[in-house]
């Protein structure tokens, strides 16, 4: 008897406790942030997908079409192709398209390549009804960058 | 306080079958458990895992060393770094490559961060099996810090793919060193906060002890390991029992509970984060100077012919890779150990008899992850 | 004879009121609760219809208003049909008698406080036949559920109200409110002379009230992480509307109930301010805790819940009951 009287009170105390923790937490500032009002900021490393990055001083894109990022990928969704211009000292990317709808976004062709052609973007709310927009010609995407 | 004994001996027809999930609340991913039920008993469960079963190992065998790197933290979202970490360390020991201390070190941090948040997320989503909300929220606020903590260095929140052969791809930044202290300090008085709000909560209490015994023996048998294992009195920890990494190196308890119940794992868990913080605490304290990342690493790896394995301590319990070489790019055979799987089966035999939110509950302190269970 | 005491204009305007009452309480009980959970959780809760989400509520009705009700097959189609609206017509019956202030009250019978108990059982019934009738295994669990608690928390339930009764001497709530008006020390949680377990009473009054209403931590019927949605898996558009209504109505009920019966009613601590505002302040302080209380504590196990009850609330409230009684007596002995 007097066990349940006892144990009664000291459970209704932990109730109490709970309760306290909850409306100490009732009265304080919430802690998220309102997604498409407000953006948190991406950290420097954020993996988005990738793109080419263009040579500062030429304004081309730095890939020698080395295809080291196409074997590298594990999932098989970089296409590269090139050729050696006349006057050129080496092969330059003709084409380089990303099929996104494979990528796991492992950064492999990142740290495969030799020329830091490669960067990855901070794009992450990519989204759309039809799987071709996931096909990314990424030649024509620094082209439009450009401009 | 689990009811009266239940007589099993009644005709089938007096059952009927309780179909739970694919898609169900409780089973928080792609489980199915066929349930045998009288009334509310359960009187068999049957799990019928392989809806999410993505052919992991055979990958293993049809793609470099280097090109399986992202799949393993793909086998265990929630606790991805010792995954990654398993399956670097095997192709180390195989080519015998030598991992700078810092990397080491830095590997140690980020697995212990990770455990953390996987049992984080662990106590959330169990006491939204339980019916409490509320814990849920504040388990992934903290979380969160967690993920922006790895995620300023690795570039990701869950799939992180960090780990490199002989080190790390990324060296840590002040932001990171500064932030994890601060992360530990948070999460001290936090501990707090959770012991007054769920664990020393009388209800919480009545619903979890006493209920879901396993043995250690049933653990035993089908080889669960980690918290479910612990939770029954058994100390076996892969960082104690054979150790790796620089484990060695740090001061901390494995928690043991010897009752083997639902509390005694859930106290397993909430020891384990206080535990990983002081590892983390004495990691950072002494970060070790130097490469994060082995000199001279192939940039193609090739691992000579034989039969390894390591294993690491996930979240879950004992991980391992079995690798099987035959000398070229591209593994002979890979085989994962997955921890949620060995505590899966034993399920079927720990819920006989139980009434439903208790199986249920047993279910949630068992802390599966489906994609563990099928890889 | 004033206009309102004109018996056809009485109850138009009654009824009226009455489903103004419980439409606007339970629509926007639902906004208060996600507001206030939001705010337990550390989150802001809705904010994107109207100004800080007032309008959720209406957009929450349209668009269940557009869905269709869809009867499963082989339900039976009348039961499931009718559920719903066995839950909403008593809570509404109920509204009749509760007394918002000395004025303002539907009608004020003499046996208020039975009507609300009998009327406050049919929604378990409800319940049952919904979960019953639905023809899903869920859906038959949470029905057999509902009823053993209800079994188990009618008991203490009523026995907390005999304790008042023999206090009150009446069941008429107006009169119950009248004789705890002099002051806060009057009210009936306070009567520590006439019962020195009174705010035991209320605690126990106040969790069979949840244990009633299906509210968390004792929402054994709608469990949705062991049974999705229990009786109410199988309900959409309305029909889950008019169930979920239906909670909200309960729950004001209940804190009403309460309200009169431990907190003095319409009576003020302090003594200004019309009655009303009082009543609907402890009824509003009371539903919060209610919200409080489900945003805190995880669910109990069933048969926890049936040992809580039996184990410690009946033998509890047979102890005020007794110790009551034997109070009041005693003196008149001698």
């Amino acid at each position: 008897m007097k066990n349940i009287i006892r144990d009664s009170v000291a459970g209704f105390k932990t109730l109490v406790v709970g309760m306290r923790v909850t409306i100490d937490q009732f009265f304080r500032r919430p802690v998220t942030v309102h997604y498409p009002h407000e953006a948190l900021k991406m950290p420097d490393r954020y993996r988005g997908h990738i793109e080419l990055v263009r040579d500062p001083e030429t304004g081309k894109s730095l890939c020698i079409a080395c295809k080291s990022c196409e074997k590298a990928c594990p999932s098989d969704c970089i296409f590269v192709d090139g050729l050696k211009r006349e006057g050129e000292k080496r092969k330059s990317a003709t084409e380089f398209t990303l099929d996104f709808t494979k990528c796991s976004l492992c950064g492999a062709c990142v740290e495969v390549c030799p020329t830091d052609a490669l960067r990855f973007t901070k794009s992450y709310n990519l989204a759309s009804t039809q799987k071709q927009s996931y096909f990314f010609d990424l030649m024509k995407r620094m082209e439009e960058q450009k401009k | 306080m689990s009811g009266a004994p239940l007589n099993l001996t009644k005709g089938p027809d007096e059952t009927f079958i309780l179909n739970l999930g694919p898609q169900h609340p409780a089973t928080h991913g792609v489980l199915r458990i066929k349930l045998t039920m009288d009334g509310e008993y359960v009187v068999r469960a049957e799990p019928v895992p392989g809806y999410i079963h993505r052919m992991h190992e055979k990958m293993g065998e049809n793609r470099t060393w280097n090109q399986y790197l992202p799949n393993p933290s793909r086998v265990d979202y929630l606790s991805a770094m010792a995954y990654s970490h398993a399956h670097v360390a095997v192709a180390e020991r195989a080519a015998g490559l030598e991992v700078p201390p810092r990397a080491e070190y830095i590997r140690v941090i980020v697995c212990e961060l990770n455990r953390v948040s996987s049992h984080l997320v662990w106590l959330g989503a169990f006491l939204l099996d339980l019916g409490g909300f509320t814990p849920l929220l504040y388990a992934f606020d903290d979380r969160e810090m967690i993920l922006d903590l790895l995620e300023g260095i690795t570039g990701s929140r869950l799939t992180y793919c960090y780990h490199r052969f002989g080190g790390v791809c990324n060296d840590v930044d002040d932001t990171f060193v500064r932030g994890t202290k601060a992360f530990v300090e948070h999460m001290r008085p936090r501990m707090k906060l959770y012991r007054d709000l769920v664990t020393d909560n009388i209800i919480l209490r009545k619903r979890l002890t006493d209920i879901g015994h396993i043995s250690a023996d049933t653990c035993r048998r089908y080889g669960a390991t980690g918290p479910v294992i612990r939770g029954s009195g058994v100390p076996y920890d892969v960082r104690r029992n054979e150790p790796y990494s620089a484990y060695p190196e740090f001061d901390f308890d494995i928690p043991v509970f010897p009752e083997g119940d639902c509390m005694a794992r859930y106290l397993v868990r909430m020891e384990e984060i206080v535990q990983s913080l002081r590892i983390v605490e004495q990691a950072i304290g002494r970060l070790p100077d130097g490469p994060h990342i082995a000199p001279k690493v192939p940039k193609i790896m090739k691992v000579p012919p034989g039969d390894y394995f390591f294993a690491t301590e996930a979240a879950r319990g004992r991980f391992a890779i079995r690798a099987v070489s035959d000398g070229k790019e591209i593994p002979y055979r890979i085989k994962l150990r997955a921890p949620s799987f060995s505590n899966l089966s034993l399920f079927e035999e720990a819920s006989q008899g139980m009434m439903l939110p208790d199986a249920l509950a047993l279910l949630g302190s068992l802390d599966l992850v489906i994609p563990d269970i099928d890889r | 004879m004033s206009f309102l005491e004109i018996e056809p204009f009485r109850i138009a305007l009654y009824v009226v009121g009455a489903l103004a009452f419980v439409g606007a309480n339970a629509a926007y009980l639902v906004w208060v609760e996600r507001k206030a959970a939001g705010r337990f959780q550390r989150r802001a809760g809705p904010t994107e219809v109207g100004p800080a989400g007032l309008l959720q509520p209406v957009a929450d009705a349209i668009k269940l208003m557009s869905k269709q009700i869809i009867v499963p097959p082989g339900s039976d189609a009348l039961l499931f049909r009718i559920a719903p609206v066995m839950v909403m017509a008593p809570a509404l019956m109920c509204f009749a008698t509760i007394p918002f202030s000395d004025s303002i009250v539907a009608r004020n019978i003499d046996v208020g406080l039975l009507m609300i108990f009998a009327f406050g059982s049919i929604n378990v019934m409800a319940v049952m036949l919904g979960g019953w009738a639905s023809r899903n295994k869920y859906a038959i669990i949470s029905a057999a559920r509902v009823v053993s608690q209800n079994v188990a928390y009618e008991i203490p339930m009523l026995l907390t109200v005999i304790t008042m009764l023999m206090v009150a001497g009446t069941l008429n709530l107006h009169e119950i409110v009248k004789q705890q008006e002099a002051g806060f020390w009057a009210w009936n949680i306070f009567r520590l002379g006439t019962n020195p377990l009174m705010p035991v009473t209320f605690v126990i009054f106040f969790t069979c009230m949840l244990a009633e209403t299906n509210r968390a931590p004792f929402d054994m019927a709608e469990a949705e992480s062991e049974l999705v949605a229990g009786a109410y898996t199988e309900y959409s558009g309305m029909g889950f509307g008019v169930f979920f209504m239906g909670e909200y109505a309960n729950i004001v009920i209940g804190c009403a109930v309460a309200t009169v019966l431990f907190l003095g009613g319409w009576g003020s601590p302090v003594g200004f301010l019309p009655g009303v505002w009082w009543f609907l302040a402890k009824m509003y302080f009371l539903i919060f805790t209610v919200i409080w209380i489900r945003w805190t504590f995880p669910r109990t196990q069933f048969y926890g819940l049936l040992n809580l009850s039996w184990k410690i609330l009946i033998p509890f409230s047979l102890a005020t009951l007794v110790l009551t009684s034997i109070v009041m007596k005693i003196p008149r002995m001698f």
